[in-house]
């Protein structure tokens, strides 16, 4: 007869060899969200050579102007490499994009791998801070409306979030720095930094914040603080809005389960059902929710870099396509992208680690 | 002696839309060391007999009740903080279903030891200890990988004594048992049901088994009570079972399917049977 104790897979091992083989099916299953994320990164390649083809902007005249005589256009052209087939075409802009090499941005006249090294930073720094207080902030909103289903919290819960979700960020962007810094000063005003810290931090990562602490340097650090804190308060706001509400319906789900009764049953504060138990529960779908509203701002924060002045990534692709400037709007597309990818990646490799049942 | 357990006229209601819904209208019954049948049908209120005697009727749910003391003291409505003090510790309650009722994120060996540590106070070294004890004691063979195990990783039969296990480890005086088989494949059932009737037996506590199953109260309880809409239609010793009175419980003992099974559903009860003489001290109940 069959012993109910027999299960199926390893049998009699000591823990840490069972420990060992989790941990092995995991690194196996990371090793395939690799391969997918090389495929994928192709595929976004891919994507943008065909956008860079199909625009209605002929890169040779960008390039010669207007006024340029055929052997000179067709010499450009040459030179461009655009007499090639097409499918040579792609594997020259791969390999180019794979050594960093976007070409030359027409409007600003840099690399524009040289203006992504410059901007990204800036957006990054932006969105990292706003994720941080939309997480903070947005997280335990949730956990508490779920807790408090019905009762005033959930209702003031409820009525923030909508406010985050139909926020005129514009508006109220304009409205802040008039308040704020125009009328109270208590903040700086547009920009990364007031005029007498600019280019005195040494650059390491591009991130001032990040950078003025790395050399010591406070007031340089309270001036960016100080500069930052408005617009990334603002894409916090609207992070938290997401966040919060889908925390709340993650917890109200995880609440209702049977387990929850059975830690209450063992006389549990609410306190640990909460958070020892539901919450716990809810990290994985919640490390998703994260990777994606980050993501989001680090592509949608445009009004906000425009109305801050803010040199971001954002600003620097509307210009840029604005301008026709094919270089730079791909460049920017394909790190855009790259992020997305990564930041997906990320949460599935967090997922393969938060869940004992995955992999 | 004062009964474990008693209960006087306990209702439970919810408000609705149109008008309040009594989910138990009236129940009453004494509780002593002795195995405690309930049986009725789907939504005649025996689990939430059960919750409103943990406390664990979540609002807008009301419990009221003339009397519900254990050991003569009263235990109506008392503040959360007390009830949780008697929650685990000396109340307890195994669920239905152990792949929802065990916490899929946490090893079992955390999902043990957490509600004894609270409880008893001891050491994170003795806990594990008497983890690894209540584990062997629901005839688990391998506890130390069981203790290291995630719920997804063992059989149901086996999360079902491991629910035991756990709910037993703080030592109390009353198990609530509800429908604690009924989502296991037939061939452990009664193994668990035995387990978990000697370790009941052995320590001298209650035990209030929520079923369907006539049958299997029959076998398992020392009385029966038979709930039907929110009240207790008929109490009676488990052995006289089918000289049950009450039109209700005449029904049910009709509509057994098991009285003409075929063979084969009959010789896997004489094997578990052969095994179960030797725990079960009370005659079985002729005819079921
Ligand atoms: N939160 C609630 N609000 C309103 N009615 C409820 C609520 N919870 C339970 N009920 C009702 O209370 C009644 C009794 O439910 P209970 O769970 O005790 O039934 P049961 O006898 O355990 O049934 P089953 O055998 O299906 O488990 C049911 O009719 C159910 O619909
Ligand atoms: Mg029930």
């Amino acid at each position: 007869m069959a012993h109910p104790d027999m299960m199926a897979g390893p049998g009699a091992r000591p823990p840490s060899a069972r420990r060992g083989a989790r941990l092995g099916r995991q690194l196996r299953g990371v090793a395939g969200v690799l391969l997918s994320l090389a495929l994928t990164l192709l595929g976004l390649l891919l994507v943008t050579f065909i956008i860079g083809r199909v625009m209605p902007i002929d890169p040779v005249l960008k390039v010669v102007g207007e006024r340029a005589t055929q052997a000179q256009y067709d010499a450009a052209r040459l030179a461009m490499g655009l007499d090639q087939p097409l499918w040579r075409q792609f594997l020259t802009y791969a390999g180019q994009v794979l050594h960093g090499d976007f070409g030359r941005s027409i409007s600003t006249g840099h690399a524009v791998t040289e203006d992504l090294r410059r901007v990204f930073p800036a957006t990054v720094e932006l969105a990292t801070l706003g994720t941080l207080i939309g997480v903070c902030a947005g997280v335990p909103l949730g956990v508490i409306a779920a807790a408090r289903r019905g009762r005033w919290i959930d209702q003031i819960a409820r009525v923030v979030a909508l406010i985050g979700y139909s926020m005129p960020i514009f508006w109220l962007g304009l409205m802040g720095l008039l308040l704020f810094y125009g009328i109270l000063g208590w903040i700086g005003g547009p920009g990364r930094q007031g005029i007498i810290y600019d280019g005195m931090v040494p650059e390491v990562t591009g991130m001032i914040l990040i950078d003025s602490l790395l050399s010591g340097d406070w007031g340089a650090f309270r001036d960016t603080f100080s500069h930052i804190i408005l617009p990334a308060s603002l894409l916090g706001y609207f992070s938290l809005a997401y966040i919060s509400r889908m925390t709340r319906s993650f917890m109200l789900e995880q609440l209702s389960a049977e387990y929850i009764t059975t830690a209450r049953v063992k006389g549990l504060s609410e306190r640990r059902v909460i958070w020892g138990h539901a919450f716990r529960n809810i990290l994985v779908p919640l490390v998703t929710v994260i990777a994606l509203s980050f993501a989001s701002l680090l592509e949608g924060s445009v009004l906000t870099e425009i109305v801050f002045s803010w040199p971001g990534l954002g600003q620097y692709i509307t210009k840029a396509l604005l301008a026709g400037d094919m270089n730079a709007v791909l460049g920017g597309t394909v790190l855009i992208g790259t992020c997305f990818v990564v930041l997906n990646i990320a949460s599935d490799i967090l997922y393969r680690l938060l869940d004992p049942r995955a992999a | 002696m004062s009964p474990l357990l008693s209960l006087r006229n306990l209702r439970v209601s919810f408000p609705t839309r149109s008008g309040t819904f009594d989910a138990v209208r009236g129940v009453s019954f004494d509780l002593g060391r002795e195995r405690l049948g309930v049986v009725g049908e789907s939504g005649s209120g025996k689990s939430m007999t059960g919750r409103a005697i943990l406390g664990l009727v979540r609002p807008p749910g009301r419990v009221s009740a003339d009397r519900m003391e254990l050991d003569g003291e009263s235990i109506l409505n008392l503040p959360e903080r007390r009830m949780r003090q008697l929650r685990g510790a000396r109340i307890s309650m195994v669920m239905q279903d152990p792949k929802f009722s065990l916490n899929p994120v946490m090893t079992i060996g955390r999902q043990i030891t957490e509600g004894y540590r609270l409880h008893s106070g001891q050491s994170a070294a003795a806990a594990r200890q008497k983890a690894l004890d209540m584990l062997e004691a629901v005839q688990i063979r391998d506890p130390e990988r069981v203790f290291n195990a995630y719920p997804h990783e063992i059989s149901g039969g086996m999360g079902q004594r491991v629910m035991i296990a756990m709910m037993l480890a703080p030592d109390p005086e009353i198990l609530i048992a509800d429908e604690p088989t009924s989502a296991l494949d037939v061939s452990v059932r009664n193994e668990v049901l035995n387990i978990m009737d000697k370790l009941v037996r052995d320590r001298g506590m209650g035990l209030i088994f929520i079923s369907h199953d006539l049958n299997l109260v029959g076998q398992f309880c020392d009385r029966v009570l038979i709930m039907y809409a929110g009240r207790v239609v008929e109490e009676l010793p488990a052995r006289e079972l089918h000289n049950a009175r009450h039109p209700y419980t005449r029904g049910l003992l009709d509509s057994l399917p098991r009285l003409d099974r075929p063979v084969g559903r009959l010789a896997v009860l004489q094997r578990q049977d052969s095994w179960r003489d030797a725990e079960i001290t009370t005659p079985l109940p002729e005819g079921l």
